[in-house]
């Protein structure tokens, strides 16, 4: 068995709310809908009108500057609207599922197939925006092999789902046979990244045609982009593929069935619902059915997504496509009197300024309260001790903050998503939005480079 | 508590835009930012984040720094009854009297330096930074007693305003700003700042007692070495002539010990910077010379402003080297600077605030040359692959 990777730095954020190993069966969802802001980078083109007809797998709309990349509806029904928001810009296409059909992209193997022939595919049945590429974590641009491609077998948000437990309840055998499609599509490995003791699934266990990697620590080690670092980190000129470990799924679920189908199961938590438990849910899908009588009282905010990296949704809102849980909190709309001075028993922290740091307690519950306002950068030496790659992360913020592209690329933005520094910003005594000005460094990049 | 909510938030239009006391902006958002955590909530990036914030970390030092001021209180009144032949105050009348005398300090400290606060916050559109509430604490605890108050008010608003607001505010300053005051009185006022009278409450207008001093370990060590010095336990305790929150070893170390509890100081600058000076002042008992090179090492570390340096002023994260590795370079560099300045220069005796705002400005180069040890490193991986 491979030698387990143990990372130190980083934190496991208590919160309260974790859901239960219980599976609840599918619930019948109505309402449907694509976010195009799950997409960072996507200049969108419609192909569909309000009011038109589609089917599962029928074309919504494709990349502009890649027109073969196009975005599926994941179910049969009528477009009943496409929201806009400010300066009329793309939010959202919502479907209403009126019948169960599907397109038929026929069964194959995909082992007796061509490179281009599996891409043909993956690009016609809009499997393809599944595949997503290091630099830049967006949507891989097709045309160009991967050097490797890297899968993160566990979670370690907060809140996150058991990714075993989900892998022995998925429906249908289909994990080889997305590995087999991955491995058509690169000439380089497919790393498989488990938590240390590996995977008690036998599917995942017997997997054929991965290099499996153990890791160790605390969150953000179940981020593929920490392990991409600790095993072959992305070097300027370099690409890589990571996929969704259930998106291998639904990718062999193509071959094997013909159907594009991405059920799959997401964990309900934290401390606004009633029951957190696990559900099967298609991506798109209405989370309406699922939080119905399951909120708690007061004033939540509904996440597509975790506490750290997830997009705040209306509470009949749709799942982000690729998100695996759902997480409710409460609102943090209230004063606290001196709050900055309490001894915080209660206040789960990354400082040690808080006595809760002593106690052996498990779980904390949280709002989204910011805890203070917003300044400039003070305390140092903090943000590296819940990053851990080997890169400066306030030296990398200000170079994007200076738009300096070669010192940017110098200090490693090439390795990085908004999600490695989701932590950084979680503990920042000056509130900054460091997930943003990671997103916008990246988006210069991009611009750059083009 | 509640009422003092309402009443807050009935107040808060008069200090908005086109409200009557529009200009008080600043001050309105400092005092009701301060009384209650506003409810403002997470709108990008994560949705939860840590209980942490500018307050509570400045709010920490400020703590770190009150056995230094409680002692330091005591010691002007005793320093005060040895120079003038008092022999019958309690321990408490000695306090008193030290702390009636620095409150004025103290006062004019904060009074001063938040004002321009206020006023830059309201100039720039920003919230007040927390940061002169400890800046505000460390000037007083680093100045000579018997300062004028005019003095202090005029470094004071030389530190804030040129030492950090024309930098940006509280994050964007090179030098730190307690010893940027410092500093200034130093240069600008130097009779002030040293010499033998200044450090003890009273003594600049005579009168003392026949034979009395009133030298600080460090004036006497240039002039005579360990001969005439005061023993190392009382230079540790900290009962000898010096600046107001400086002389006790026990009190700084006290603080230190709430600095690195909580995280929010360096233990890399503290330990390194140690390290740096002790090592130096070995290195000087080996090679011998004049009689200050022969006093014991570790006396460098116990007397002058060098605890209270290592401790308060060299680990301000904004002016301190950022990275890790930058730190352990920037700390022992210091110490050896602080050892260097004291025994070889001929114009002070005491060289804590010179090394560190000379370390202060090659703390970016410091920092400069360890990150483009990373990128060296990232680069490589590119001609090898």
């Amino acid at each position: 068995m491979s030698t387990v990777i143990r990372l130190r730095k980083g934190l496991n954020i208590k919160l309260a709310g974790k859901a239960e190993k219980i599976l609840l069966p599918e619930t019948a969802v109505d309402r449907f809908g694509v976010r195009f802001a799950d997409f960072p980078g996507l200049t969108a083109r419609l192909e569909v009108r309000e009011g038109d007809k589609v089917m599962a797998g029928t074309a919504l709309f494709h990349d502009k500057a890649y027109p073969e990349i196009k975005y599926v509806s994941p179910v049969s029904g009528v477009v009943r609207e496409i929201i806009r928001g400010e300066k009329r810009v793309l939010t959202e296409v919502v479907i209403d599922r009126d019948r169960d059909d599907r397109v038929d992209f026929g069964v194959a193997d995909p082992l007796k197939m061509t490179r281009e022939a599996v891409t043909e595919r993956l690009l016609s049945s809009g499997m393809w925006p599944l595949l997503r590429q290091r630099p830049y974590h967006i949507v891989a641009r097709p045309g160009t092999a991967p050097r490797a491609v890297f899968i993160s077998a566990f979670d370690t948000a907060p809140l996150a789902p058991d990714i075993d437990f989900i892998m022995a309840n998925v429906h249908g055998n289909h994990l080889q046979t997305g590995i087999n499609v991955l491995s058509r599509l690169t000439d380089g490995k497919i790393h498989l990244s488990q938590e240390a003791g590996g995977s008690r699934v036998a599917e995942v266990k017997n997997l054929t045609g991965v290099e499996f990697h153990q890791f160790s620590g605390p969150h953000p080690a179940g981020n593929v982009g920490i392990q991409i670092h600790h095993i072959e980190p992305v070097s300027k000129n370099e690409v890589v593929w990571t996929v969704d470990i259930q998106d291998v799924v639904a990718l062999g679920r193509l071959f094997d069935t013909g159907f594009h189908d991405r059920e799959r199961i997401i964990a309900l938590a934290g401390s606004g619902v009633l029951h957190p438990k696990y559900h099967r849910i298609t991506p798109g899908a209405s989370v309406g059915g699922i939080l119905k009588a399951n909120l708690g009282e007061g004033n939540h905010r509904v996440i597509s997504g975790n506490v750290l990296t997830g997009r705040r949704i209306a509470a009949d809102g749709s799942l982000g496509f690729y998100d695996n849980m759902v997480t409710v909190l409460p609102e943090g709309d209230y004063h606290e009197l001196l709050g900055w001075a309490t001894p915080g028993l209660k206040k789960f922290s990354y400082w040690r300024s808080f006595v809760s740091k002593l106690l052996p307690r498990k779980d904390y519950e949280m709002d989204t309260n910011l805890h203070g306002g917003r300044r400039a950068f003070v305390m140092t030496g903090h943000y590296e001790n819940v990053l851990p790659m080997d890169i400066y992360p306030i030296y990398l913020i200000k170079a994007i903050m200076a738009g300096d592209v070669e010192q940017m690329e110098n200090l490693g933005i090439y390795e990085v998503a908004e999600e490695d520094f989701a932590l950084c910003e979680y503990i920042d005594p000056s509130k900054s939005e460091l997930q943003e000005i990671i997103r916008s460094g990246i988006n210069l990049m991009i611009k750059e480079m083009n | 508590m509640s009422f003092l909510l309402d009443k807050m938030k009935k107040m808060e239009p008069l200090f908005e835009k086109g409200g009557r006391f529009e200009k008080l902006r600043s001050v309105y958002d400092g005092f009701a930012t301060f009384l209650y955590v506003p409810d403002q909530v997470t709108s990008r990036g994560a949705h939860i984040r840590d209980y942490m914030d500018m307050k509570r970390t400045m709010i920490i030092v400020v703590i770190a720094l009150i056995p230094a001021l409680l002692f330091g209180s005591y010691n002007i009144g005793l320093q005060h009854t040895r120079a003038f032949g008092i022999v019958d105050w309690s321990l408490m009348q000695m306090f008193w009297f030290g702390f009636l005398k620095i409150l004025p300090l103290i006062i004019v400290s904060y009074v001063t330096g938040l004002g321009i606060e206020f006023v830059a916050a309201q100039i720039r559109g920003h919230e007040i930074n927390e940061g002169y509430l400890v800046t505000g604490m460390l000037i007083p605890l680093i100045m000579p007693i018997d300062v004028p108050l005019w003095m202090l008010a005029v470094s004071v608003a030389f530190a804030v305003i040129i030492g950090k607001e024309i930098f940006g505010g509280t994050g964007m300053n090179i030098l730190n700003p307690a010893l940027t005051a410092r500093a200034f009185l130093f240069f600008s006022y130097p009779a002030w700042m040293s010499g033998d009278t200044v450090w003890i409450e009273g003594l600049t207008k005579g009168g003392a007692i026949d034979a009395f001093s009133g030298a600080t370990p460090l004036a006497v060590a240039k002039l005579d070495g360990i001969a005439r010095m005061p023993s190392a336990m009382e230079m540790f305790v900290g009962t000898i002539p010096g600046s107001v929150g400086e002389t006790s070893v026990i009190a700084i170390l006290i603080g230190a010990l709430i600095l690195l509890v909580t995280g929010v100081g360096s233990w890399r600058i503290m330990l390194s910077m140690t390290l740096g000076a002790l090592g130096m002042g070995l290195l000087l008992n080996l090679t011998g010379g004049n009689a200050y090179m022969q006093i014991p090492a570790y006396y460098h570390l116990i007397m002058g402003g060098f605890a209270f340096g290592a401790v308060f002023m060299a680990t301000d994260p904004v002016s301190a080297a950022q990275t890790n590795t930058g730190k352990y370079i920037y700390g022992a560099l210091t110490g050896i600077l602080v050892v260097i300045i004291r025994v070889f220069n001929p114009a002070y005796p005491e060289g804590t605030m010179l090394a560190i705002l000379l370390m202060n400005v090659m703390a970016p180069l410091i920092d400069h040359y360890v990150v483009q040890a990373n990128i060296r490193r990232r680069v490589k991986r590119v001609r090898t692959a």
